[in-house]
């Protein structure tokens, strides 16, 4: 396991690049860890990463029913941002932007993390209203925004569309400029070589059958490797949250849906920000390769598919061609889809469950990808300490029992609307 | 995804809106014991079955029916599609 540098890529350049080494072990499983988490996407690899690094806890084992980083970690648009406006969410993503600051460093990987900051467009006076609000609530907490009026919006954005024929007129914007995009793969990959760095074990195609159980306490899962005994298990298995926990006898404040995403063909650098309309469901930033992507809204039914529907396609371009008419022609390249694990008020769960042993990380809606290392090093802190992390102390099973939503959009107990 | 609706034959799915699992039809009463416990569940519980679910879907854009689909969640394949008023009805909601 060599520390990446210029120094390394020199030293390898010099030997032809045959001598790199592999960049995690493929271990077996052992018969027993302290903790055994479900999933290795990110969530689950930086989970264990943080368990190791910042709790000393180094005997862990990521269990992975397919390949690491194979799910939602790379069925996602990207974006990061932290423009959250609820108690228990803002300081939560607010954590999460400064750890990816300091991402690519922590770990020794490139996650090619760009701050090129996010407009969330406005296209009526009300809408300005709530984004003033929104945008008040995060500067008081200390988390930078700032408003544009419809001049500064077509000073910096020339290439949307602010003709008299323009189906949603734009009034302004709200910005945030730490916000931007990640790269994906890298950042599983990241957290899987740090992970391994740090001794936990990441086994692949490994599917978790049922659970280990003395008495009412779950110490252990059984899989399709052999029985792994742990002392706690951890799920972080997204779309697939609901029959895990119903293994174990829960039902859960969760629905499984399919949320799509496209990306063009490649051109030059025209959108160098990421930008969300206002008037539909419709986000868009351009890789570094060149490619727009696209992200509209949830196809709006249970599915664990992995595959959209076509009315969702032309909900998606009819917004990216009312937005930037400029884009009409273009062709898609690629489209994908990944099953989200919607919860009932949009906000997500880190959180010991009724059963012993068992423990939950999941419901993350569609803000899954920003959370990443957030979401890792709050679990981690409850797997080692057994209580929450300050910053998702609000993220508790419990708060729906106790009329506690965390409502960000304000529709309710209504999966497919947030 | 195409509905046969019971009355006015295959429809496209995007003139229905979707509420969720079927159970919802049936709604705990309120001067139960327990009354606040069963609408926690209702409410907010959901079994989120990885095959075959019934569900409900509005007819918003056409006769405004309520129907029960019966759809597997992970082909999309419907096998069944009831009207929900006959559902209730026949004390068969759940």
């Amino acid at each position: 396991m060599s520390h990446y540098s210029a120094f390394s890529i020199f030293r390898n350049a010099l030997s032809g690049n045959r001598h790199w080494p592999r960049v995690w072990r493929n271990p077996h499983p052992k018969p027993s860890y302290d903790v055994v988490i479900v999933g290795a996407g990110g969530h689950g690899l930086a989970t264990a990463y943080y368990l190791a690094k910042e709790h000393g806890i180094h005997n862990v084992a990521v269990i992975e029913k397919g390949w690491l980083g194979g799910g939602n970690t790379v069925r996602n648009t990207t974006i990061v941002r932290s423009n959250y406006m609820m108690p228990g969410n803002t300081m939560f993503y607010e954590r999460s932007m400064k750890l990816w600051e300091n991402l690519s460093q922590d770990i020794n990987y490139n996650v090619m993390f760009s701050q090129r900051g996010q407009y969330n467009l406005c296209h009526s006076p009300g809408q300005m209203d709530t984004a003033r609000r929104r945008g008040n609530i995060m500067r008081a907490n200390g988390i930078d925004a700032e408003l544009f009026d419809r001049a500064e919006v077509q000073r910096r954005l020339p290439y949307l569309d602010y003709s008299p024929n323009a189906r949603f007129p734009i009034h302004g914007a709200i910005y945030q400029s730490r916000a931007g995009t990640a790269r994906h793969d890298a950042v599983a990959w990241g957290y899987a070589r740090a992970a391994d760095r740090q001794g936990v074990d990441i086994i692949q195609q490994c599917e978790v059958t049922g659970y280990l159980r003395d008495g009412d306490r779950i110490t252990g899962v059984e899989t399709t490797r052999g029985p792994i005994r742990a002392g706690k298990v951890g799920l972080a298995v997204a779309g697939h949250t609901g029959h895990l926990a119903a293994m174990a006898g829960l039902r859960l404040p969760i629905e499984t849906h399919v949320l799509q995403a496209f990306v063009t063909e490649p051109l030059k650098p025209m959108v160098d920000t990421v930008i969300s309309f206002g008037a539909a469901h419709f986000y868009v930033s351009q890789s570094d390769k060149g490619g727009l992507v696209l992200g509209g809204d949830l196809d709006g039914y249970n599915s664990y598919a992995q595959r959209g529907g076509l009315p969702m396609v032309e909900h998606t371009l009819a917004s990216a061609k009312a937005l930037m008419p400029s884009v009409s022609r273009l062709k898609l390249l690629r489209h994908w889809a990944g099953v989200m694990d919607m919860s009932m008020d949009g906000s997500p769960f880190i959180t010991k469950t009724s059963v012993d042993g068992l423990y939950l990380n999941g419901g993350w809606c569609y803000g899954r990808f920003k959370a990443t290392p957030a979401s890792g090093w709050c679990y981690a802190h409850l797997l080692a300490k057994d209580e929450p992390h300050t910053h998702a102390a609000e993220f508790r099973l419990d708060r729906l029992a106790r009329g506690a939503m965390i409502d960000e959009k304000g529709v309710g107990a209504q999966p497919n609307l947030h | 995804m195409i509905i046969n609706h019971p009355l006015l034959g295959p429809r496209d799915a995007a003139e229905f809106v979707y509420l969720g699992d079927a159970s919802l039809m049936v709604r705990p009463d309120w001067q139960d014991e327990n009354a606040a416990e069963k609408f926690y569940q209702y409410m907010y519980l959901r079994d989120n079955p990885a095959g075959r679910q019934r569900e409900l879907w509005y007819h918003e854009q056409g006769d405004r029916s309520w129907l029960i689909v019966t759809r597997d969640t992970t082909t999309h394949e419907i096998s069944s599609v009831e009207l929900a008023r006959d559902v209730a009805l026949a004390g068969k909601g759940k």
